[in-house]
């Protein structure tokens, strides 16, 4: 992949283009009998972060998935892909169904962040987004997440605390958007160019740090999906070879080096 | 003052006579205005405590005059733990310098082993005074080790959390801490040993969205902010002015976040009846 001389300006708007895959491609090409669940049993549900089970392969899995939304009217109900505490209540109740049942969780990420809205903060994001890095550290089933636009922050690490963390060619993974770290920084948001190079967000730099385990090249829809399916199938056998305790340890040694 | 008296204390590392001299000094003269309620205050009547007699808000503290106020037995631990500059980020390593040397600290948050009343504990203190005590590399690294050694132990964990949040110069590096910290949470919770937090003003971002919110039981001190989204960033989002009591540990505790704010001079006993409540059973 001749990637290591692109800009990173290039890849977050490639990230964030229209042309990117969308969720709504990625669950119909990679689970098409995806059995969509809702809600967080609390309050209500969330749009912005959908879930189910489907079958992959021989066995069922749990799907975890941001959905920004196709039409203006999906767009504003998901936030633009922005998961409020629902949403994150929503995938803590699936990911304690999946231990329960031994069912692997594959999760898909394309989010600016998790809501910043008052109502948010109300109803507790940040303990929300909290509940789900505890319980990820404990689920004993193997749980594979791939960034494939947008990785916004803790927003997008509550769904990435898993075995691995896989990313498309063109998506980044950052501690905030390129614009809120200038304006944070250098309090001028238009140097989101030169924010975006030094923080370091790319695929190939946080590959080379250990932060993700793989870039899937990215290609065609169908050829895309097929490549993903193939890849997910053989990580997931790779995973379920071994323990329980075997696999906790491991995913406890992969946070625990940073 | 009894409160200060440092007699059977350890002193933290790198905190000279000067340095101590400096923090006690009142920077805006003699009259400070409250962050919370604007009224101006005399500064003797914010008492050892530092707290608005008018609203109970408590000025922000260092580690050490926190150190002061809970406990008169502190062991520290890791103290050569120092930040990290794994981006090789423009202008940090210089920034760093200034602020530990401005500080005594080396990173944003002091840990080690202390004793409160009967109860030895393992005691973590946020500083905000440390680039706004942000989320680095080595403060989740020093919290993830005091849960590890508290787990090994067999201790409670009491942690005073303030933070601005993530660690912008350390970028994912930063964001890497929320999970590994969380990890070291969920094996001291399932050893079964208890797990405070204090939210201080202000706790947000990242440390919110992780081991803040991750207590057996959450305190808080009145008025502090809590809360994930920056205010400038909600009040963008919302597009209307926010509540004036938005992200105040009273409005925090009405949405059902906090179990209970204390008022800073009844942290000390209030800690020390909740470890006695929480002290294994003989025999076990
Ligand atoms: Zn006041």
């Amino acid at each position: 992949m001749a990637a290591l001389k692109r800009s990173a300006q290039t890849v977050v708007q490639a990230a964030r283009s229209d042309k990117k895959i969308t969720t709504q491609a990625l669950l119909a090409g990679l689970f098409p009998d995806l059995m969509e669940l809702f809600g967080d049993r609390l309050s209500g549900d969330d749009p912005a972060l959908r879930g189910g089970i489907a079958t992959f392969g021989h066995q069922p899995v749990t799907v975890l998935s941001t959905d920004k939304g196709s039409d203006l009217e999906s767009k504003i109900a998901t936030h633009f892909g922005s998961p409020t505490p629902t949403g994150y209540r929503k995938a803590l109740r699936l990911m304690e169904q999946a231990a329960k049942f031994n069912r692997p969780i594959i999760s898909l990420i394309n989010t600016p962040g998790a809501y910043p809205g008052q109502s948010a903060e109300e109803q507790g994001q940040g303990a929300a987004i909290a509940a789900d890095l505890l319980k990820a550290s404990q689920l004993p089933v193997p749980m594979i997440s791939l960034i494939f636009g947008e990785g916004g922050s803790g927003g997008a690490l509550a769904l990435a605390c898993g075995d691995r963390v896989w990313m498309l060619q063109n998506s980044f993974y950052a501690i905030l958007s390129p614009e809120g770290f200038a304006s944070i920084l250098w309090k001028d948001a238009k140097k989101s160019g030169q924010a975006a190079k030094v923080m370091q967000l790319l695929p190939e730099q946080l590959l080379a740090q250990g932060i993700i385990e793989k870039i899937v090249p990215e290609k065609q829809p169908a050829t895309l999906i097929e490549t993903l399916r193939e890849q997910l199938l053989a990580e997931i056998a790779r995973l379920q070879q071994l323990t329980p305790t075997e696999l906790l340890v491991q995913r406890q040694a992969r946070f625990r080096k940073f | 003052m009894r409160l200060f008296n440092k007699r059977h204390y350890i002193h933290l590392p790198a905190a000279p006579a000067e340095l101590k001299q400096r923090q006690s000094q009142v920077p805006d003269g003699l009259w400070q205005r409250c962050p919370y309620c604007h009224e101006s205050v005399y500064y003797r009547d914010l008492g050892a405590f530092k707290v608005c007699p008018n609203c109970q808000y408590g000025f922000r503290l260092t580690a050490q005059q926190r150190l002061d106020q809970l406990t008169h037995q502190f062991q520290p631990w890791d103290t050569g733990l120092t930040a990290q500059d794994p981006l090789h980020f423009p202008g940090y390593q210089t920034k760093l310098a200034q602020v530990q040397h401005k500080t005594g600290l080396q990173e944003s948050v002091v840990t080690g082993k202390a004793r409160l009343g009967h109860y030895p504990v393992a005691l973590g203190v946020m500083d905000t005074h440390f680039f706004m005590g942000s989320l680095g590399s080595a403060t989740g690294e020093k919290i993830t080790r005091l849960f590890e050694k508290a787990t090994a132990q067999r201790l409670p964990v009491i942690l005073l959390t303030a933070s601005g949040g993530a660690r912008m110069q350390e970028g994912i590096h930063s964001l890497m801490q929320m999970a590994k910290v969380s990890q070291a949470v969920a094996a001291h919770h399932a050893a079964g040993l208890l797990y405070i937090v204090v939210l201080t003003d202000p706790t947000t971002g990242g440390v919110t969205a992780s081991f803040a919110m991750e207590g057996d039981l959450i305190l808080a001190e009145p008025h502090a902010l809590v809360g994930f989204a920056g205010q400038r960033v909600v009040a963008q989002t919302t597009q209307q002015p926010l509540p004036s009591d938005f992200q105040r540990a009273e409005t925090v505790l009405q949405t059902g976040f906090i179990d209970r704010i204390v008022p800073r001079p009844q942290l000390a006993q209030t800690l020390r009846q909740l470890l006695a409540w929480h002290q294994p059973k003989v025999g076990e």
